[in-house]
């Protein structure tokens, strides 16, 4: 058995190559902020000499799909400064630019170190000079890195460009689906294939610390959940009870999962110790329980149930087993997710017969419906909070679109082929 | 454009030849552990378990064996009863394993639909169990939303997806 899981993880880890050089996933942005902050970000160079990667145009893109700023095209601009000093401040004013990013680039033995500096143009002054380094295959993460700094340094909310996507698709192949398990980055570019497989894939989950997915796969001919490892696609079967076997959730402190079981009847929730392998039965209704997702603080899970006639939000202290109702405005919420303050809920919401994204708050009680797309469902908050993914149906077509929080900003993530569902956002 | 369906097909290619070589291993390499089959569901070359068997009923094939649900419930209509009382006299004079598959439409979010497929597999083994048959020949499988029948998002497709095969 262990020689085989030896060939196993071999096999699964020829499977971790890039589909291709050029992203699945493309970005239209079909709202952004009235007022969006212009920002100008010229061409960082190694001594004139191009990156392999044009790291100023996905800076740019990063800070676009925001939908708080608003890049200066290239082709606008009069001058290319790299440093601080060589900014000419009446050549951004006169474009308009309210912020400026300039960086430059050195090589050092197979390592890209970028010396990077936001200026404010109207007030003439430079608001930080920042280094970053890395491996020169890994410019995209010094990219995202900068827009992160920009991004935290303007709106005062830290970035979130670093972050990657786990997600399904689901492609139709001469009339049977292959299912495929997909990691990204949040810009759609370095995707990678995880798993794939001719019978369903369901619910990605992240460890919280980035390096593992839980998910469920009926390659057995039933449900059951997996752990995967992203860098090495080292992969176990933790579950395989009769019934279902589903909706993994990682808590907060990486020890423990939560997941749904119906072995006893019906769906149940429960936690699962990673170490000693031990299950612990939380619920005990003869209604439906799923969907169970950590709070932030590990000490509650939040899921939805059908015991009061509909299915709505709750939430359960796993100390005392209290169980409280968190929702009550309409008659379908369900799959829920906390943002990282703890207090704003977002989930599925059923409104006037149609499924949107909805947030409430869970202090005030007020409830927002986000979205107006089709088939809204699987919410997943950035770690910032600022943002949120989702998946949403567009011509017949699954695609993933996402949403600000406070609703000012929304754009959709069409993919070229297939059906791409069940977002599932990195911790970090 | 071209370029791009043209790496995806080297990659296709390339990807089915690795796998290939996968699953080629597994047969050889299960035999020592019963609880895993070979299986051909993955290109990862994981294994399934056993326990399911796929032997189906020879039952007179104008019988129903599909029945129909409404949104958000898992109450079996009087067509549906009707079918599954014929189902049960067979299986109470041959007994066969046989497997209930419940599905939900797209609408509403797909773990909640994994659990109406359950309820709604469980109403049809219920009802077969009530009508004599062995419980213990009855395996119930929840597909949610996920193998949907019809993949139009529309009343009458959700309406054909909204169902429990019996098989």
């Amino acid at each position: 058995m262990r020689k085989f899981a030896a060939i196993l993880s071999l096999c699964l880890f020829t499977l971790m190559l890039p589909l291709s050089g050029v992203a699945e996933l493309t970005i239209e942005i079909t709202q952004g902020v009235d007022n969006p902050s212009r920002i100008a970000i010229p061409p960082i160079t190694q001594a004139g000499r191009s990156l392999p990667e044009d790291v100023s145009k996905i800076i740019s893109a990063d800070l676009e799909r925001s939908g708080l700023f608003s890049p200066t095209p290239r082709r606008d601009m009069l001058s290319f400064p790299a440093t601080a000093k060589e900014v000419y401040y009446r050549d951004w004013r006169i474009l308009g630019t309210e912020y400026l990013v300039v960086g430059k680039a050195v090589n050092q033995s197979g390592r890209y170190k970028i010396t990077f500096s936001l200026m404010e143009i109207h007030g003439e002054r430079k608001v930080f000079t920042k280094v970053v380094e890395g491996p020169t295959t890994q410019i995209r993460d010094l990219a995202h890195y900068i827009s992160d700094q920009v991004y935290q340094a303007v709106t005062g909310i830290p970035g979130a460009f670093s972050t990657r996507v786990a997600y399904v698709t689901a492609i139709p192949v001469n009339g049977k689906m292959t299912f495929q398990l997909m990691v990204a980055d949040v810009d759609g570019a370095r995707e990678r294939l995880l798993l794939d497989s001719k019978q369903p894939i369901m619910s990605p989950a992240w460890s919280p610390d980035a390096k593992e997915l839980v998910y469920v796969s009926f390659e057995t001919g039933r449900p059951a959940i997996f752990r995967q490892k992203l860098a090495t696609a080292a992969r176990e079967q933790l579950t395989n009870f009769r019934g279902l076997n589903g909706a993994p959730s990682w808590s907060p402190n990486g020890k423990t999962l939560a997941l749904v079981l119906s072995k006893d009847g019906n769906p149940e929730i429960y936690t699962y110790e990673l170490s000693t392998r031990k299950f612990t039965r939380r619920t005990t209704h003869f209604a439906i329980d799923t969907e169970p997702n950590w709070t932030p603080d590990g000490k509650a899970l939040i899921f939805t149930s059908d015991r009061g006639g509909t299915p709505q939000i709750y939430k359960l202290a796993i100390a005392t087993g209290r169980v409280e109702r968190l929702t009550f405005r309409g008659s379908y919420n369900a799959r829920p997710r906390l943002a990282s303050d703890g207090r704003t809920l977002v989930m599925v919401h059923r409104d006037n017969g149609s499924f949107h994204i909805a947030s409430q708050d869970l202090v005030t009680g007020d409830l927002r419906v986000l979205t107006q797309t089709y088939l809204d469902e699987s919410p997943t908050v950035a770690p910032n909070g600022a943002m949120l993914l989702y998946a949403t149906k567009k011509g017949n077509k699954g695609v993933l679109a996402a949403v600000s929080l406070d609703a000012g900003v929304k754009f959709l993530l069409p993919a070229r082929r297939g059906d791409v569902r069940e977002p599932a956002w990195s911790p970090k | 454009m071209k370029t791009q369906l043209l790496k995806y097909g080297v990659m296709a290619t390339f990807l089915t030849a690795l796998l290939a070589g996968c699953s080629s291993t597994d047969t050889t390499d299960t035999s020592g552990d019963s609880a895993y089959v070979p299986s051909n569901q993955v290109s990862t070359g994981t294994v399934g378990s056993g326990g399911i068997s796929g032997s189906s009923l020879d039952s007179d094939s104008s019988v129903a064996r599909t029945f129909y649900f409404e949104f958000d419930k898992a109450i079996l209509n009087p067509e549906a009863r009707a079918a599954l009382r014929i189902h049960a006299q067979t299986l109470r004079s041959t007994p066969v394993n046989i497997r209930l598959e419940g599905h939900a439409d797209e609408r509403g979010t797909r773990e909640y639909n994994m659990a109406l497929g359950e309820r709604r597999a469980n109403s049809a083994r219920d009802f077969l169990v009530q009508e004599g048959v062995n419980g213990a020949l009855i395996e119930v499988i929840s597909y949610g939303e996920e193998s949907p029948a019809s993949l139009d998002s529309n009343e009458a497709s959700w309406g054909l997806n909204r169902r429990v095969e019996l098989k």
